[in-house]
């Protein structure tokens, strides 16, 4: 295993440590010590590495990430994963808002709770929030799935597309064209497969699903003369 | 962009070190305001019916004692002073605002950045790590600090533009954010005496709060009212007395972590500038929510919290 202490080297250090594995992998297993809260850690990863952050992480840790499977042991800060195209990122504790922002592909799991606008314009990554997610989460969400055990904050899916979004606890309240949708069986399937995939050990069956209503963003031909 | 800090101490036995635990939590937000530093010290607490005046003038060598004099002839009271670089504290033992207005006829040219029992505010252009050394600021103590890191956006890069301000006695806020009807509610606020110095958006968040907490209302009070009345982004640190508030707009645009021991409580625009303080591994940290109030007051030291 490969050690960076940051207090003893620059994130740019780290990362472009990590960067040069792209090419050919000589050291798969990476733990990074005494983070303290720096921005842009473990960004732009593209081979398959296991990296792991001792400590609270900042601004878009794990950015962009793909193939790589990052686990924060702490809390991170705004944009965590954000643009995530493949892999998996993993925060132990809480994270800021924006959480998963844009991500494609990949599975991004919080274990504690994400602020604001978790999953902000979502393009078909996978998220799993133990905990509470906050307001505006999934605004604009497009593909992809957002679960939460907990509860969700006001404006839940906001002028949503076709993100799937699974909540086992309270909603505040439901944002434009989002409203809650039936749970078929195979979304009850679906959402078991995903929740075994994060490692977490809940009934799918105490979940409700949310989805668009598409009434906000399907062109209407009652409204061409607006045009 | 701006960055805000606060420290405040639970452990009284910790007093000695407040500016120590504090000054690598302002030099950490460097990045986010670069501009212009200041902070507001809480301590060395004078005795009711006494005031203590923090006055800054651009020339070190400026002669304080003489200002000291022509104000002990012109209130008849005592009066003790000590200078800190560019500033100097005054300890008057008189009504505030008498020593005020004294201090205003006598020296137009010096500024006053703030007036209380408790508070001292120092502030300069420049970098918060010349700003720190500057005044000293590990050798400081205290009961609880906040600062401010600038990055200036609605005004220029002055003096007066510096955070943190004061408007009223003993209170203080600095704030990460902009303010969208300060315009407007600065007027509304002149019209009911509040005075203001500049034409700087977060001068307005603290006369507002002066104003309320003038009418008698409390601090939990006032700020559930200022969540309603002000328009804008805003992440606020404030500091009265014996207290300390944490509280964010409801769209919480702006950053902020709060972190909490035994010994302290610990508020940063980011995790980074509380990454050094002692025992922050096992510390409790967590990002407020948003439009609620946290609010720390001495006797009261548990974490309240009510939503908007």
């Amino acid at each position: 295993m490969k050690t960076v202490d940051l207090t003893e080297h620059s994130v740019r250090d780290l990362n472009q440590g990590l960067h040069d594995q792209a090419k050919t992998i000589e050291e798969p297993d990476w733990e990074v010590l005494n983070p303290s809260g720096e921005h842009n850690l473990a960004c732009g990863l593209d081979a398959d590495l296991k990296v792991m952050i001792k400590g609270h992480a900042g601004y878009y840790c794990a950015g962009m990430n793909q193939h790589a499977e990052v686990t924060v042991d702490g809390n991170v800060g705004p944009g965590v994963a954000e643009n995530m195209m493949s892999g998996a990122v993993r925060v132990k504790g809480n994270a800021s808002q924006s959480a998963g922002a844009t991500a494609n592909g990949g599975l991004l799991v919080i274990e504690g709770d994400a602020g604001a606008r978790c999953g902000i314009s979502l393009k078909g990554a996978d998220i799993v929030v133990q905990g509470s997610v906050g307001h505006m989460s999934c605004f604009m969400a497009q593909a992809g799935r957002l679960v939460v055990c907990g509860d969700a904050g006001e404006a839940l899916g906001d002028s949503i597309y076709e993100t799937q979004i699974y909540v086992k606890g309270e909603v505040a309240s439901l944002g434009a064209d989002c409203i809650e949708k039936e749970m078929k069986p195979e979304h009850t399937q679906a959402l078991q497969a995903l929740l075994q995939q994060a490692g977490i050990d809940e009934d799918p069956a105490a979940f409700k699903r949310y989805g668009s209503a598409r009434q906000l963003y399907n062109f209407k031909v009652d409204n061409v003369s607006a045009y | 962009m701006c960055g805000i800090v606060g420290l405040y101490l639970k452990d009284q036995a910790l007093e000695t070190q407040l500016g120590a635990m504090f000054a690598p939590m302002l030099e950490a937000m460097t990045e986010r305001g670069p501009d212009s530093a200041g902070f507001a010290i809480y301590g060395d607490e004078v005795p009711a019916g006494s005031i203590k005046v923090t006055m800054r003038y651009p020339d070190v060598g400026y002669d304080w004692p003489a200002l000291a004099a022509t104000l002990r002839s012109a209130l008849g009271c005592d009066i003790d002073f000590f200078q800190n670089a560019t500033v100097s504290v005054f300890k008057i033992s008189c009504d505030a605002a008498q020593a005020l207005t004294a201090i205003a006829e006598s020296a137009p040219d010096v500024l006053v950045l703030s007036a209380g029992r408790s508070i001292e505010i120092l502030k300069e252009v420049g970098l918060p790590k010349a700003i720190s050394e500057q005044f000293n600021l590990p050798g400081m103590r205290g009961s609880h600090i906040i600062g401010h890191t600038r990055m200036a956006t609605e005004s220029a890069v002055t003096m007066a533009g510096s955070h943190p301000f004061s408007t009223g006695e003993d209170l203080c806020l600095v704030h990460n954010g902009s303010l969208s009807n300060h315009n407007r509610l600065r007027l509304d606020l002149q019209r009911r005496g509040i005075e203001f110095a500049t034409d700087n958006d977060s001068e307005v968040a603290a006369g507002y709060l002066t104003w309320r907490l003038r009418s008698g209302l409390g601090l939990r009070k006032s700020l559930e009212q200022a969540l309603v009345d002000l328009d804008g982004f805003f992440t606020f640190a404030i500091g009265t007395r014996d207290g300390f508030a944490v509280v964010r707009d409801p769209i919480a645009c702006k950053p902020a972590v709060l972190a909490e021991t035994d010994d302290f409580v610990a508020m940063a625009s980011e995790y980074q500038a509380l990454a050094s303080l002692p025992g922050i591994a096992n510390a409790r940290v967590w990002e407020p929510e948003p439009g609620h109030i946290y609010i720390w007051e001495r006797g009261d030291q548990m974490n309240e919290r009510l939503s908007a």
